[in-house]
C-alpha cells in the first residue's frame, strides 16, 4: 500500500537544541492521523515541517511517494499542495468568505472555481455567509471557513494545528466529530495536532503520542489506552495508576491487591520487580464479602459516576469508577472486585514488556 | 545587505556632524565659546523650560478633562484639540506678531481708545524669549495631550475607584493615582515636544533669539566657518540625545504602568455648573489661541492679499506638492523595503540597521543640513578637481545645491515617520496569515501583492500623508539645501515674513496649515475608534 505521508527518522533542531528527535510514521491514503502531546513536545514543529516551514536536521518527509523535505532539500510550502488550518484561523481580513476560499484556486477556470466554492460552502453548511467578511463571523464559523479554504485546492494532505483551541470547550467535541465527517466525506488525508485527547479520539484513525520531541507510540486510540508502550503514554492517555509488583512465577505476579495470574512476557523470572498499569475501569465496587478491602480517601462527582480514590492498608493508592447512585463517603471501607483483561507491565525504564 | 547600506547612508549626516565634535576646536569655535555659546545654551534651556511648563499645563489638563469628565462639547474638543498640530510654530509666530506688535490691530486700538502714544504705555513684546515659549507651547502641546490621553484611557477604572473608595476626592485621585500612573506617557510626550523645540529654527530666527539653530546658521553663513557650525551642531545633538534617552526610558516604563484591562467604560465625572464652565473655558481657550485665532487671522490676510495667489503662487504650490509627494513616495518604498526585510529575516544586523534608519527624526533639520552639506560639497569639489586634472572639464556642483541633496536630507529626517507607520501595520499582520497564503500556493512575492498590500493600504496611505505634510512644513533644511531659484511654500512664507510682509505671506502659510489638517483628521479618526471601543458597555 502506498502511503500518503511518510516520515523517516525526522529530526528538527532550533540552533543547537533538538526539538524533534528521530520521528517515523506512515499515514495511509484517506486516513486521519493525530499528533497528541503536552505543550512543548514538538508536535506543532513537526506539523510545520510537513508543511515546509521548518527545515530538517536529519531524516526525510515524503508526500505521495515524493521526497519533499530532507536536510539537503526543502520544497517551498507553496509547491507542496498541503492545506493548513491554523489555531487562529488566519482568514484574510480584507477578503470576503468567497474570496478567502478562492485564494488557493488561482488558475482554475472561473466556472469550476465557482462550483468548488459553492460545494465547499454547502459542505461546511455556511452557504448563506458567502459575501460576509471574516470579522462578521463567529469563532465556529471562522473555523469552518478556514477549513473550507484549506480544502479548496484539493491538497495532498490537510494539516490542522490545534484548530479547536480558540473555541468554547462545549463546541470543541461537537466540531471535532463534524470535521471528521466532512473530511471522510471528501476522502481527505489529514493530520490533527492537539493537546486534547478527546479531540484526538473524536477525529483520528491513528494517533501519535509525543513527549519531549520523541514519538512514543503511533497507534489506534484503543491500543493507546489498553496497550500503552511507555509509562508516559499510560499516564498521558486516560487515568490510571502504576503499582509496584513482583513476578511470582511463570503465570502470576504478586501485587498489593494480591496474587494475579495472566500471560507474562517471555523470560520473566520469579523475583523480578515490575510495574502494573491499573485503570479505574479495571475495578468494581461489590457488596459481596470476599474481595479486596480498601478505604475511600477521596471522591469526585462526575455526573454519571463517581471517581473514587482508594487506599490499601499497605498505603498503596489507586482509583476506581462507580455509578453515581451507589453513594459512598470518604472514610468508608469498601470491597472491590478486580476485572483485568491483560496484564500491562512496564520495566523500571518505563517500557512495556 | 541593502538594508544595512541604506541605513548607513542615512546615518551619514549625523556621523559627519558627530565626527566634527572630535576635531580640535578652531579659532572661531574659541571665539564662539568666549562670546555667544553661553547665550545659546541658556536661551535654549530657558525656552525648553517654558515649553515644558506650557505644554504640560495645556496638554495634561485638556487630556484629563476630555477623557474623564463629562461636559458639553467634550466630543468635539477630543479631536479639535489636535488642530494646533497643523500649525507650524513659525507660522503661528508670524500671525501673533502681526496681531500684537506695535502696528498691529490690538495695540493700535489700544492707543486710539486711550489716546496714548507709542512708548507711553507698557505692552508685552511678543518677539521675545517668553513669546517664543508661548508660540511653541501653543503648537506643541498636542504631543503631551495625545500621549497622556492614551494613558488615561488605558488606566483601569478600578484603580481610580479604589482610590475613591479609600476616601480620596476626584482631585486627590487625579494627583495621587491617575497622574503618577500616566507619568511615563506624559514624559514621553514632553520629550517629543522638547525635541521639536530644539529643532525649531523659524520661530527663534524671526524673534531674533540666539539659540543653537540660529547660531549654526550665523556661524555657517555669517562667519563662513563650516567646522565651527558642525561643532555647534554636535553640541545641539548632545541635548537631543539626552531627550531621546528620556523618551526611550519613559516608553519602557509605560509598559509597567499598564494597570489592567479596558473592559469598563471610564467613570465620566459629571461636572457641576461652574466646573463645566471652567472645563469649557480651558478647552476652548486652548483651541482658540492655538488654532482658531491664528488660522482666522491667516484666512483674513490671505483674502485681503488675494492678488498674491497668482500663477507664481500656483507654480510654487505645485513645486512643493511634487517635492513633498515624490519624497514621501521614496520614503514609503524604503520603509516597505526595510520593514519587509526585517519581517523576513529579523536578525540582529537588520534590526539595528532599521533602528539606525529611524533615528533621524530626533535630529534637527539644521543639523541634518550641515551634515548633508559638508560631505556633498567635499564630493563635488573632489569630482570637479579630478575632472579638471584629467579632462580639463569643470563639473561644478553635481550634488550639493541640487534636489538630490534636499530629498536626501528629507529622507534622513522623515524616513522614521513612514518606517514607524509601516512597521506598526506589518506588526498587526500575524505570521499565520503569511503561512496560510503560502500553503494555499502563493510564493512570497504574491503574498506581498495579494495579502500584505491590501491589508496595509491604510497604513501606507497614512505613512505617505504624514511624511508629505512634514516635508511641506520643513523650513531650515530646505532653506539651506534648496537649489538656486527653487522655492517651497515654507521658504516663501519665511522670506516674506522676514521682509516684514506678514500679510503677503499669509496665503503660503494658510496652504501649509490646510495641508497640516489632513493628518489631524487621520489622528482624530483613530481616536474616535479607540473611544468607541472604550465606551461600549459590556
Amino acid at each position: 500500500m502506498t502511503h500518503r505521508l511518510e516520515l523517516d527518522h525526522v529530526s528538527i533542531s532550533f540552533g543547537s537544541t533538538e526539538v524533534v528527535r528521530q520521528v517515523s510514521f506512515q499515514l495511509p491514503e484517506g486516513y486521519i492521523g493525530s499528533l497528541l502531546g503536552p505543550s512543548g513536545c514538538g508536535k506543532t514543529t513537526l506539523l510545520r515541517a510537513i508543511a515546509g516551514f521548518e527545515p530538517l536536521a536529519a531524516g526525510s518527509i515524503s508526500l505521495h511517494g515524493k521526497h519533499v523535505s530532507s536536510p539537503k532539500q526543502l520544497i517551498a510550502p507553496e509547491k507542496r499542495r498541503v492545506g493548513m488550518v491554523f489555531q487562529d484561523f488566519a482568514l484574510f481580513p480584507h477578503l470576503s468568505v468567497t474570496d478567502n476560499i478562492a485564494f488557493g484556486l488561482s488558475g482554475v477556470p472561473s466556472q469550476q472555481k465557482r462550483q468548488r466554492i459553492t460545494e465547499l460552502l454547502k459542505l461546511v453548511g455556511l452557504d448563506h455567509l458567502a459575501h460576509q467578511h471574516p470579522h462578521q463571523l463567529s469563532g465556529g464559523q471562522q473555523q469552518r471557513i478556514a477549513l473550507a479554504r484549506a480544502m479548496a485546492p484539493r491538497p495532498e494532505i490537510l494539516l490542522l494545528d490545534e484548530p479547536f483551541s480558540a473555541l468554547d470547550p462545549e463546541l470543541r467535541g461537537q466540531l471535532a466529530t463534524e470535521v471528521r465527517a466532512l473530511l471522510k466525506q471528501d476522502g481527505i488525508t489529514a493530520i490533527l495536532v492537539t493537546h486534547d485527547q478527546t479531540e484526538s479520539f473524536a477525529m483520528a484513525d491513528q494517533i501519535g503520542v509525543m513527549h519531549q520531541g520523541s514519538l512514543h507510540q503511533w497507534d489506534t486510540s484503543y491500543n493507546l489506552y489498553h496497550h500503552p508502550v511507555t509509562t508516559f503514554v499510560a499516564d498521558f492517555i486516560g487515568r490510571g495508576t502504576l503499582l509496584n509488583i513482583t513476578v511470582a512465577d511463570k503465570n502470576s505476579i504478586d501485587t498489593p491487591l494480591g496474587r494475579l495470574s495472566g500471560k507474562l512476557p517471555e523470560g520473566s523470572e520469579a523475583g523480578l520487580q515490575l510495574k502494573l498499569l491499573l485503570r479505574p475501569d479495571d475495578l468494581h465496587l461489590t457488596t459481596k464479602q470476599d474481595g479486596i478491602q480498601a478505604k475511600i480517601t477521596g471522591r469526585l462527582f462526575q455526573g454519571a459516576d463517581y471517581f473514587y480514590t482508594l487506599q490499601l492498608d499497605s498505603g498503596d493508592q489507586f482509583h476506581c469508577l462507580a455509578p453515581s447512585h451507589q453513594q459512598h463517603h470518604v472514610g468508608d471501607s469498601v470491597t472491590l472486585k478486580l476485572d483485568i483483561q491483560d496484564l500491562v507491565l512496564f520495566s523500571d525504564q518505563g517500557f512495556a514488556l | 545587505m541593502s538594508i544595512l547600506a541604506i541605513a548607513l547612508l542615512l546615518a551619514m549626516p549625523v556621523i559627519v556632524v558627530a565626527s566634527y565634535g572630535l576635531l580640535p576646536a578652531g579659532e572661531v569655535w574659541q571665539h564662539l565659546a568666549d562670546t555667544v555659546l553661553g547665550d545659546y545654551i541658556s536661551n535654549s534651556l530657558i525656552l525648553m523650560l517654558e515649553v515644558a511648563v506650557g505644554t504640560l499645563l495645556l496638554g495634561v489638563s485638556t487630556a484629563w478633562l476630555t477623557t474623564m469628565c463629562r461636559f458639553p462639547g467634550r466630543r468635539i474638543f477630543e479631536w479639535a484639540l489636535l488642530l494646533p498640530m497643523a500649525m507650524p510654530a513659525y507660522i503661528i509666530a508670524y500671525t501673533y506678531t502681526g496681531m500684537f506688535d506695535v502696528a498691529g490691530p490690538i495695540q493700535t486700538t489700544l492707543r486710539e481708545s486711550l489716546g496714548l502714544q507709542y512708548g507711553e504705555y507698557w505692552f508685552p513684546d511678543i518677539r521675545s524669549l517668553w513669546g517664543a515659549g508661548v508660540m511653541l507651547s501653543l503648537t506643541l502641546y498636542p504631543y503631551v495631550y495625545l500621549l497622556s490621553r492614551a494613558a488615561f484611557l488605558e488606566q483601569s477604572v478600578c484603580v481610580l475607584e479604589v482610590s475613591r473608595s479609600l476616601g480620596n476626592g476626584p482631585w486627590r485621585t487625579f494627583f495621587r493615582v491617575a497622574l503618577p500612573l500616566a507619568r511615563p506617557a506624559v514624559v514621553a510626550g514632553l520629550s517629543l515636544a522638547l525635541m521639536e523645540t530644539l529643532a525649531d529654527y523659524g520661530t527663534v530666527q524671526y524673534f531674533g533669539i540666539a539659540t543653537f539653530t540660529t547660531g549654526i546658521f550665523r556661524t555657517w553663513f555669517g562667519m563662513d566657518d563650516s567646522a565651527a557650525a558642525a561643532q555647534l551642531s554636535t553640541a545641539l545633538l548632545l541635548f537631543v540625545f539626552t531627550l531621546v534617552l528620556l523618551e526611550r526610558w519613559s516608553r519602557r516604563k509605560m509598559r509597567y504602568h499598564h494597570s489592567g484591562q479596558r473592559h469598563q467604560s471610564l467613570p465620566g465625572f459629571v461636572l457641576v455648573r461652574h466646573q463645566k464652565l471652567g472645563a469649557i473655558l480651558i478647552c476652548s481657550g486652548t483651541l482658540f489661541f492655538g488654532f482658531l485665532l491664528p488660522a482666522g487671522q491667516l484666512a483674513y490676510w490671505a483674502i485681503k492679499t488675494h492678488e498674491m495667489i497668482d500663477a507664481d503662487f500656483l507654480r510654487l504650490t505645485l513645486n512643493t506638492v511634487a517635492l513633498a509627494g515624490g519624497t514621501a513616495l521614496i520614503a514609503l518604498l524604503l520603509a516597505l523595503l526595510m520593514g519587509y526585510g526585517k519581517r523576513l529575516s529579523p536578525d540582529k544586523t537588520t534590526v539595528s540597521a532599521v533602528r539606525v534608519a529611524g533615528m533621524g527624526y530626533a535630529v534637527p533639520g539644521t543639523v541634518i543640513a550641515v551634515g548633508v552639506m559638508l560631505p556633498f560639497a567635499w564630493l563635488d569639489n573632489s569630482i570637479d578637481s579630478w575632472m579638471q586634472a584629467q579632462f580639463g572639464l569643470s563639473t561644478g556642483l553635481l550634488l550639493s545645491g541640487t534636489l538630490v541633496a534636499l530629498v536626501f536630507a528629507y529622507l534622513v529626517r522623515f524616513l522614521a515617520v513612514s518606517l514607524q507607520t509601516v512597521e506598526a501595520g506589518l506588526g498587526k499582520i500575524k505570521q499565520t496569515i503569511d503561512e496560510s497564503a503560502r500553503t494555499l500556493g502563493a510564493p512570497p512575492g504574491q503574498v506581498l501583492r495579494r495579502v500584505h498590500l491590501p491589508m496595509l493600504k491604510g497604513s501606507l496611505l497614512t505613512a505617505l500623508l504624514l511624511v508629505f505634510v512634514d516635508i511641506m512644513k520643513e523650513l531650515p533644511a530646505t532653506l539651506v539645501l534648496r537649489p538656486f531659484n527653487f522655492n517651497t511654500l515654507a521658504v516663501r512664507a519665511f522670506e516674506l515674513a522676514s521682509d516684514e510682509r506678514l500679510m503677503d505671506s499669509a496665503s503660503a502659510s494658510l496652504t501649509i496649515v490646510l495641508a497640516g489638517i489632513l493628518p489631524v483628521i487621520l489622528l482624530s479618526r483613530s481616536i474616535r475608534n479607540s473611544r468607541d471601543n472604550n465606551d461600549t458597555p459590556t
